[in-house]
């Protein structure tokens, strides 16, 4: 039996980035809010100090940041027709934890999508025929446009304090910036990070080739930075512990550096940390949310009562607290029908290594950042003609070798021994002068057969179920990556590799290796109600009450890193709640 | 942030206080509720006095409710309840008891208080200062939380020595304007030396715990921590910080060059961040003209010296990420070790204490960071932590005493005697639940 709390006007499910901006966007409205988080508060100086962040065995092997598979997990499988298994040790992504989410372990690369990733089927059956799309392909607008979002994605990236060269400045083009841009209102915070030598001889070369080289945007300082609420950051040191890691220097944007100093000192905002929300609670109509039950470490069950509940999770647990509290339809991809589910993504990531001589090549991968590199958007989205192709979609290239970390850090050409004599040999050939994490950021776009639904087999330690992903890639992700992998080789050649060596993502999907922790959909934004589980304003059509923030909420992925889009997003909900919804409560559109 | 328990708990002594209130409320005092402009001016000049940070437990106590206990070189003493509340507060003290006991350090039973009380430094304002004070504690949240405030062994634990003390080193006596002086300089004399009691931490002590009265605010041991020199001198007082950066450090908590934490943390978050800009110009202006020690500057440990050397190459590890490593830090984020006075202060108490137990900076309106700097006691031994702080203290043109592994060893022992808050262990036995 739920102990009943006092009811607070919003209940924010995860204290994340999206949870962070929402808190404080609406306790500037004046609104009681208050969080609750399933991990446990983080800081820098306790949590991942200067003086032991940078240990890669205990946070990049042994995954100390992370969600542990033990509290909860997904099953997996690739083909609708094979029996899912739990993943018991995570490996193509990541499921962050605690105060902070993704954006205390992120890398900040804090990119916007092009304006033609939200108009993405229109814009493609127009330039070149619905024949054309992939076969099953789900894909679909978004519902809001980049001009709905531009604003926000401004927002976001002061909020960051985000570095880089703008490309495209109110309609103007910028030499050393992305031209394919959207158009930006102003330039960026910040003036992009240095770059190592690796990074530049790449951009250089690539530049040869005749492309448009640019810094990657960083959410990792090139100076130190005070943002719009008052909160710092320092300078980066470029020590090259970033993904996986917290920053103990406040030098990597996240909810700790740059917003959460803030919401702690508002007297309308409380949190509630180790205590994982089970459910989201409706009234009898089913249409309205009254707030959620959720479990303290204890065991204790608690109802907190709201009036608007506020779902900032991962993009799965989104998904999963959904279904399991009977909200909205779920997604059957037989019949085709439902939404609850559906048009859930990844990423498909390719890469390219270079071994170079060592007598004249000496990158120091070691001095490096999240975001550091330089990047090419040539092959991103629709930015060139598919037309002879026969494929749909992109990434951006990019020569974003982030680190040099010991244990992983080993690169040897293809065909090396495992371990003795000639492996050392190769190690320390190459340590210096290999570039690897060749970066290709490929899309990948929604088909009716990859979706989450409920396990029916599996249960957490509550006896919900687990989630159940079913993904494989299609051909269209697959071609796309080889077409991709080729053109970066050409680039690492053109630098003078010795050695070139391609892996372009191939199928089936692997679960075992990591790719990005970019999942995506499952609970999408759209025009159309049938085919997306929320409104343009990230409003569920089904419980007007209850907003759900975050990659679920996106139709198909881009070929970029989520966050930038998933932080405009949040602050295009938090302006319709503040401006909209607070006014009048109900549907902000009409279905 | 109020965790929920606390919200819960807050509630449920809400609805309490609102049945004591009227009682608090019927007593009998001279000052006038009803006055607008005293009430607020005695808001002021409490905020100014820091009232609230010694008379309110630091673990979430209710404002003025007392029960904070004081660390003194001589035991402890908790302080009392200042809230209306008839019982065991200051409910049904007259006006005059309340002035005798702020200006005078008398007790209404007639009791002499401990200088823990800086009622040295009170007896510079007002009668009609005291009483406006008291119009607004009459007008706060009345609580009813019943305090033991002494608990000195002893013989410290007898009143009546105090009489002997005041006789003394107590000069009772309102602050006297300089007509020599600007109006600024005066206002800023006023707040230092007056409710401000910028000495009671700064300025060094005697062996019965009286202000040496010659080397006003020229730094000294307080709490765990070293208050340091805040005379106009240029090299270990705020003499070389312009007027701007010192208001921005009791402003804001953090300048170019610093930043503070511990018990000025404190002071900053409950008193001078409310203070107005013109009151911490003058605060200002007068701290620069107080005369230092005159010491003459002591020559640095050589860079050859073996504790040096090692010191360098611990501070390149495990400093220079965020100080630098030309220690000049990042400005109102990381203190510049090259500059902040108090990374050479001649006592290496807080330098010890914060790389031992790391620290917080503060979090003010303005500035709302609050920077932490991770604790490295686990990681380096006594002798690391010499042997950096040496370096620190004696780098980028500063001069200081060498810390030895001793030194570090003493406060090693003394900060595991004392509780997250800071607090001696031994001194809050029995009282903390």
């Amino acid at each position: 039996m739920a102990t009943r709390l006092p009811k607070k006007d919003v209940v924010i499910i995860g204290l994340g980035w999206t949870g962070s901006i929402l808190a404080h966007e609406l306790t500037d409205a004046g609104l009681d809010v208050i969080a609750i988080e399933r991990g446990p508060w983080r800081e820098m100086a306790t949590d991942y100090p200067p003086n032991y962040a940078q240990d890669e065995l205990r946070y990049h092997i042994r995954h100390e940041l992370f969600l542990r598979p033990d509290q909860t997990t997904f099953t997996f499988r690739n083909k609708m027709d094979q029996t899912a298994l739990p993943i018991r040790k995570w490996g193509a992504f990541m499921p962050p934890n605690g105060v902070g989410g993704g954006g205390v372990h992120w890398n900040a690369e804090t990119w916007r999508f092009l304006p033609s990733d939200f108009t993405l089927k229109t814009h493609l059956t127009q330039r070149y025929g619905a024949d054309f799309l992939p076969q099953d392909t789900t894909i679909q607008d978004w519902g809001v446009t980049y001009e709905d979002l531009e604003p926000h994605y401004d927002q976001f990236e002061y909020l960051c304090g985000t570095c880089g060269t703008a490309g495209n400045l109110n309609g103007k083009i910028q030499d050393g910036g992305n031209p394919f841009e959207g158009a930006r209102s102003r330039p960026y915070p910040n003036p992009p990070q240095k770059q190592g030598f690796g990074h530049m001889l790449w951009a250089k070369a690539a530049a040869e080739l005749g492309y448009k080289p640019f810094p990657q945007p960083s959410g990792n300082m090139s100076r130190p930075y005070v943002n719009p609420l008052g909160v710092r950051q320092g300078p980066c040191t470029f020590c090259g512990y970033c993904e996986w890691f917290g920053c103990g220097n406040y030098s990597k944007a996240s909810p700790q550096t740059t917003i959460l100093p803030v919401l702690v000192r508002k007297s309308n905002f409380s949190v509630r940390d180790n205590s994982e929300v089970t459910r989201i609670d409706r009234d009898a109509s089913g249409k309205r949310a009254t707030g959620v039950t959720f479990v303290d470490t204890s065991g204790n069950e608690w109802e907190q009562p709201a009036d608007l509940v506020i779902l900032c999770a991962y993009a799965m647990f989104n998904v999963q607290l959904l279904l399991l509290s009977g909200i909205g339809e779920p997604y059957d991809p037989a019949a085709n029908t439902g939404v609850v589910g559906r048009n859930f993504t990844h990423q498909a990531m390719s890469s390219v290594d270079g071994y170079f001589d060592k007598a004249k090549f000496n990158f120091n991968p070691f001095i490096a950042s999240g975001a550091i590199g330089m990047c090419i958007d040539d092959f991103n989205g629709d930015n060139f003609d598919h037309g002879p192709h026969g494929f749909v979609g992109g990434g951006y290239l990019a020569q974003a070798q982030t680190n040099g970390r010991p244990i992983q850090t080993a690169p040897v050409p293809k065909g090396t021994p495992k371990w003795g004599a000639e492996w050392k040999k190769n190690v320390a050939d190459y340590y210096l002068s290999n570039l690897k994490g060749g970066s290709i950021h490929g899309s990948m776009y929604s088909y009716r057969d990859v979706y989450l639904d409920l396990d029916p087999t599996y249960k957490d330690r509550f006896g919900r179920p687990l989630m159940r992903m079913t993904i494989d890639f299609h051909d269209n992700e697959l071609k796309a990556a080889a077409f991709m992998t080729d053109k970066y080789a050409e680039i690492v050649k053109a630098m003078g590799a010795k050695i070139v060596q391609k892996s372009p993502r191939k199928g089936p999907y692997d679960i075992r290796t990591y790719q990005t922790t970019h999942l995506n959909g499952g609970a999408v934004m759209g025009a159309d109600r049938k085919t997306s589980a929320l409104n343009r304003y990230l409003q569920s059509w089904d419980v007007s009450n209850l907003f759900v923030m975050g990659a679920s909420a996106f139709p198909q992925n881009a070929g970029y890193n989520p966050t930038g889009t998933v932080g405009a997003l949040a602050f295009w909900a938090a302006k319709a709640i503040r401006e909209q919804y607070l006014k009048n409560p109900g549907p902000l559109v009409d279905a | 942030m109020p965790r929920l328990r606390t919200i819960l708990a807050a509630g449920v002594a809400g609805v309490a206080l609102i049945a004591l209130y009227p009682l608090g409320r019927s007593l009998a005092r001279d000052s006038d509720l009803q006055d607008f402009a005293q009430i607020e001016r005695g808001r002021k000049l409490a905020t100014s006095a820091d009232c609230v940070a010694c008379h309110t437990r630091n673990d979430g106590g209710k404002p003025f409710a007392g029960g904070r206990p004081i660390e003194t070189p001589f035991g402890t003493i908790v302080s009392p309840n200042i809230t209306p509340d008839a019982e065991t507060g200051i409910g049904r003290w007259s006006d005059a008891e309340f002035d005798n006991a702020v200006r005078h350090g008398v007790r209404r039973d007639g009791a002499r208080l401990y200088p823990a009380m800086p009622y040295a430094y009170y007896t510079k304002m007002s009668r009609d200062d005291v009483k406006a004070i008291r119009a607004y504690l009459a007008t706060v949240a009345p609580v009813r939380n019943a305090v033991e405030p002494n608990q000195l062994p002893f013989p410290f634990s007898i009143r009546w020595s105090m009489h002997a003390w005041d006789w003394l080193f107590f000069t009772p006596g309102e602050f006297k304007p300089d007509p020599a002086k600007s109006a600024a300089w005066n206002r800023g004399a006023f707040l230092v030396t007056g409710p401000g009691h910028c000495g009671a931490c700064h300025t060094p002590k005697n062996f019965l715990g009286a202000d040496k009265t010659s080397s006003a605010l020229q730094g000294s041991p307080v709490q765990g921590w070293f208050a340091p020199n805040i005379t106009g001198d240029k090299t270990r007082g705020v003499g070389a910080m312009s007027v701007e950066e010192i208001v921005a450090l009791l402003k804001t908590g953090h300048n170019s060059v610093t930043s503070v934490a511990g018990p000025m943390g404190e002071e900053v978050a409950d008193s001078s961040s409310h203070f107005s800009d013109d009151d911490l110009k003058s605060i200002a202006t007068y701290l620069q003209t107080v005369p230092g020690g005159g010491d003459k500057p002591q020559a640095p440990v050589a860079q050859s010296d073996p504790q040096m050397q090692a010191g360098q190459a611990i501070y390149r590890d495990t400093c220079a990420a965020c100080h630098g490593l030309d220690g000049k830090g990042v400005p109102h984020l990381f203190p510049s070790l090259a500059k902040a006075p108090q990374a050479h202060a001649p006592d290496a108490t807080s330098g010890i204490r914060v790389v031992l137990s790391g620290v917080r900076s503060v979090a003010t309106d303005k500035e709302p960071s609050a920077p932490a700097m991770p604790s490295f006691g686990w990681q380096l031994n006594d002798a690391q932590v010499a042997a950096v702080l040496t370096y620190i203290r004696n780098s980028w043109g500063g001069a200081a005493p060498a810390v030895s592994a001793g030194d570090v060893g003493k406060q090693r022992t003394d900060l595991a005697n004392r509780d997250s808050q800071g607090a001696r262990i031994s001194a809050t036995q029995g009282d903390r639940k």
